[in-house]
């Protein structure tokens, strides 16, 4: 059966100072209600928007990174409808009408080994923010209106529905999230920087819109359930509406909205207290000299230092991961070695629930890029094996100590000296005769010898030298 | 009159402030004392600015108008909020929760409007100056009315942070007065860019009393024939008058005119319809409670409070924005406006100043044309022009028929207010028209 998905992501610019239209800042998280707010962002009658202008170069990077067009002039329109989190009943969007476009449109972004087309990108404002006494909408006996949010800037970037399977849209998603953070424009951690609605459809059905999806992480979930229930449907011969659904994100499902979902005329025009902003040629020129590197050029680049094209795209996926490696690549000059310990060895602490809410991975980890390359410097010399590597690591990602510290206190250095081993395989040869009568001329029994050897020194000596010392005793 | 909505009760206080500054031979400002009514649209810091509608009747702003600002530091005393229609939205001042302000000259009439309140507390020596709004006329109609001098200046040479809008594309703050240079020196005072309002210009000039010298009038033929028989005659001895002065007057037509209304009301109203969304009664307003209210009904509820005139507006408004009829009808009177802003340029080509009435009519009784609004919407027909091209207008009074006044209108090429000023202040000193009602 086929299905066609459509993604509209809206991502907060987090990185900028202000609010679109006003000087209040940006960064509203951790605000009493309603503090971070000013006559413009209110909507105060006689007030007026005063457009952000490195919020639209901003945009322009996004744009320009999703290989879209940038027109060279732009608008800004209202979006007029009532809602108690828009303080002037009306949104500042764009739109593309008439000749004139939002920031960018045509564009297409490959991720992995396929693609799928931009249709536009756009400039807007955030809503205020809801807050239902009771938790929900069904619950509650009244709601509480924060506007803290209210005029942040957000781009929206509107796919076409170029998707079938939900594990490439988390695919996509993960692509986009590491370029605005590469760009170093939205913070994706932060809660509700990134939202994701989707439009879903299978053959015989109606398209159906889900909204309310708040982690990128839950984009999957919400369309693998969404599309199950369209294809049983169909397959039923009851007919799928077209309608919006909302992603109810306790019980993992996709529900019916209870307000009525009229057809909305948003009687679109443009603002006329924002003048159309003039692009020209040197505005798209300008910022691509300034555009910082790019997730593929990066995986390029770190493919170029000797790491496969996978450990590559791990460390990628996530820019906190791939800055951290490069930190520590430059502590020390072993990249390869020093990607394969973050990529299948510091990710077995991060703790799932941090990963799955979309916070920062690395933020319970107490261990550094100095850390790691620390680690990397023990186990090249040969200080450590990497059993015991391993082991530090797990402490050092509690204590956030240097590993050549714990290595040194501890005594876990690995025992090489002819003095310490000789004892210990002495004790080990008069513990097990027969063994030691055997090896003589069984091979296969050395190695039983030397397994006592590493269990007596509790994984420390050096087998080599274990071994040559068993032979040497054997006299073999 | 009642032109006052609200009197400022700081102003006795602020005036003997100024008054000190004087005697310590301190700076007290070009504008040291005189007393200004500032149009109830106009946010005034914590004086409340109802904009005539029970919508906004408990509403204290917490900032200033720019214009507010500028006038306080030149040294104006504001001594209250004075009466308009409703949001601004009619030209007799008849629309307001506050009652009807009367017209000083025959208290059986209407001032004008929108801004009413200014022109006839000004006529009425209630205060000095008045600053008005001006969307389609709403500054020049009530001084025509009411026997002063009204400026509606270039769009984008006066800041409009701070006055509630109706229509953000055609409106200007404007001073009124009660000679060419009182009106020219507040219009110095709050003319120039302002980074809080990305619609301003750089395009300011020092602005004064007039200047005679020999310019070129062209009356607007379209104007005159539209205009009563009492009113035209009046305008065409004000012509005389500035031919006399030096002043060389041909005949000038402006054929597009007759669009001009509809593409003025189109807009206008769609404009409105969006920017009086914002008055749902949620964040401030009157007292009212939304218990017991699902959201969408408490916003009927409370938006059911805008006077007749306003909801109709918004109404008419919605509908010239809906999906199908935008291109039909908003995107037409824009054509429109272009065409007619085309024309206009071509015209400041040849001429220096455009001449007319102000009003077509004289004014006229209080409640007369409230039946009938496309009536009362025509009355506009003179003004709107020079709303829609952007360019500067100025009605200065010329005469009395049967007792009531008649306004000259004058137009300029953007910017060029100094020009009307010249020429408004020639015919004022050669006209001499007598300057206050007996009250």
């Amino acid at each position: 059966m086929e299905v066609k998905i459509g993604l509209e992501i809206h991502c907060q610019l987090t990185g900028l100072a202000s609010k679109l239209f006003c000087p209040c800042p940006c960064n509203y998280r951790g605000s009493e209600p309603n503090a971070n707010t000013c006559p413009v962002c209110l909507g105060l009658p006689g007030t007026l928007p005063l457009l952000n202008r490195r919020a639209v170069e901003f945009a322009g990077m996004i744009t320009l990174a999703l290989g879209c067009r940038i027109p060279e002039e732009t608008m800004f329109y209202r979006k007029n409808y009532f809602y108690p989190d828009l303080p002037k009943n009306f949104q500042l969007t764009q739109y593309n009408a008439y000749g004139i476009t939002s920031i960018g449109v045509d564009g297409k972004l490959d991720y992995d080994d396929k693609s799928a087309r931009i249709r536009r990108v756009q400039l807007e404002e955030d809503p205020g923010r809801l807050v239902y006494e009771g938790g929900s909408m069904e619950k509650s006996l009244y709601v509480l209106v924060d506007y803290n949010r209210a005029g942040v800037p957000l781009v929206e970037i509107v796919t076409e529905p170029d998707f079938a399977d939900p594990n490439d849209v988390r695919d996509f998603l993960n692509k986009v999230k590491s370029i605005v953070e590469h760009l170093g424009i939205c913070d994706t951690n932060l809660e509700g920087a990134v939202r994701c609605d989707a439009n879903v459809s299978v053959a015989g059905g109606n398209r159906v819109e889900i909204k309310n999806v708040n982690s990128f992480a839950d984009v999957e979930k919400a369309l693998k359930y969404e599309m199950t229930r369209q294809k049983t449907m169909v397959s039923r011969d009851i007919e799928v509406k077209a309608e919006t659904r909302h992603w109810d994100d306790a019980r993992k499902v996709t529900k019916e909205s209870r307000s009525k979902e009229e057809e909305q005329d948003y009687r679109y025009f443009p603002e006329p207290d924002v003048p159309s902003v003039e692009l020209g040629r040197d505005f798209t020129k300008t910022l691509q000299g300034s555009m910082p590197e790019l997730p593929d050029a990066r995986k390029a680049r770190f493919e170029s230092m000797g790491l496969s094209s996978h450990v590559a795209s791990v460390l990628i996926d996530n820019k906190e991961l791939a800055d951290f490696f490069e930190s520590a690549a430059k502590i020390r000059d072993s990249p390869k070695e020093i990607a394969n310990w973050l990529v299948t060895d510091l990710m077995g602490f991060v703790d799932e629930k941090e990963k799955e809410a979309g916070r920062s991975i690395l933020s319970g980890i107490k261990a550094g890029p100095a850390h790691i390359a620390d680690l990397v410097k023990l186990v090249e010399d040969g200080t450590v094996n990497r059993a015991t590597a391993k082991q530090i690591l797990a402490q050092v990602v509690e204590t956030g100590e240097m590993p050549s510290d714990v290595a040194k206190n501890s005594q876990v250095t690995r025992i090489g000296d002819t003095g310490a081993l000789g004892q210990a395989v002495d004790a080990v040869f008069s513990a097990e005769p027969s063994a030691v009568a055997d090896a003589k001329k069984n091979p296969a029994a050395v190695n039983f010898l030397l397994g006592k050897v590493m269990q007596q020194t509790k994984g420390r000596a050096d087998p080599k030298a274990a071994l040559e010392l068993i032979r040497k005793k054997l006299e073999i | 009159m009642n032109a006052f909505i609200t009197v400022n009760k700081n102003a006795i206080e602020q005036a003997r402030s100024l008054d000190r500054k004087i005697r310590d031979g301190k700076d007290a400002g070009p504008l040291a004392g005189v007393a200004v009514g500032i149009k109830d649209n106009i946010s005034t810091k914590g004086i409340r600015t109802t904009c005539a509608s029970k919508m906004l009747d408990n509403y204290v702003p917490p900032y200033d108008a720019t214009v507010v600002k500028q006038l306080q530091d030149a040294g104006a005393v504001i001594v209250g909020k004075v009466n308009l229609d409703e949001f601004a939205m009619g030209s007799t001042t008849e629309f307001s929760r506050h009652g009807p302000t009367r017209n000083p000259w025959d208290t059986s009439r209407v001032p004008g409007g929108s801004s009413g309140g200014s022109a006839a507390s000004v006529a009425a020596l209630e205060c000095a100056v008045s600053l008005g709004s001006d969307t389609g006329g709403s500054v020049r109609c009530p001084a025509s009315f009411c026997s002063v001098v009204g400026l509606k200046p270039t769009y984008g040479l006066v800041s409009r942070f701070g006055l509630v809008s109706y229509a953000n594309s055609l409106e200007q703050v404007g001073p009124v007065g009660r000679t060419v240079a009182d009106v020219a020196s507040v219009l110095d005072v709050i003319s120039g860019f302002d980074e809080r309002d990305h619609t301003t210009a750089a395009g300011k000039q020092s602005y004064g009393a007039g200047k005679k010298r020999p310019l070129r009038v062209g009356l607007v033929k379209e104007f005159i024939e539209g205009a009563d028989e009492q009113v035209s005659k009046i305008i065409y001895d004000a012509v005389n008058t500035l031919a006399k002065e030096g002043c060389k007057c041909e005949e000038a037509s402006l054929p597009s005119v007759k669009y001009a209304l509809a593409s003025y009301y189109t807009i206008a109203m769609a404009e409105a319809s969006s920017n009086l969304a914002r008055y749902d009664n949620m964040r401030y307003g009157f007292d009212a409670s939304p218990d017991g209210y699902e959201w969408n009904s408490y916003f009927s509820h409370t938006r059911g409070n805008f006077g007749e005139e306003v909801k109709r507006r918004i109404i008419t408004g919605s509908y010239v924005l809906s999906s199908g009829y935008y291109g039909k009808y908003y995107l037409k009177a824009q054509q429109v406006r272009s065409i007619i802003r085309k024309e206009l340029k071509s015209l400041f080509g040849k001429f220096d100043v455009l001449a007319g009435p102000t009003m077509p009519i004289l004014p006229f009784k209080i409640g007369e044309k409230l039946d009938d609004p496309l009536k009362m919407y025509l009355v506009d027909v003179d003004t709107v022009v020079a709303n829609l091209a952007a360019v500067p207008a100025i009605s200065v009074p010329a005469g009395f028929a049967a007792g009531l006044p008649v306004g000259l209108q004058l137009m300029a090429d953007e910017f060029c207010e100094q020009t009307l000023f010249d020429a408004a202040g020639v015919f004022e000193s050669a006209a001499n028209v007598r300057g206050s009602p007996d009250l």
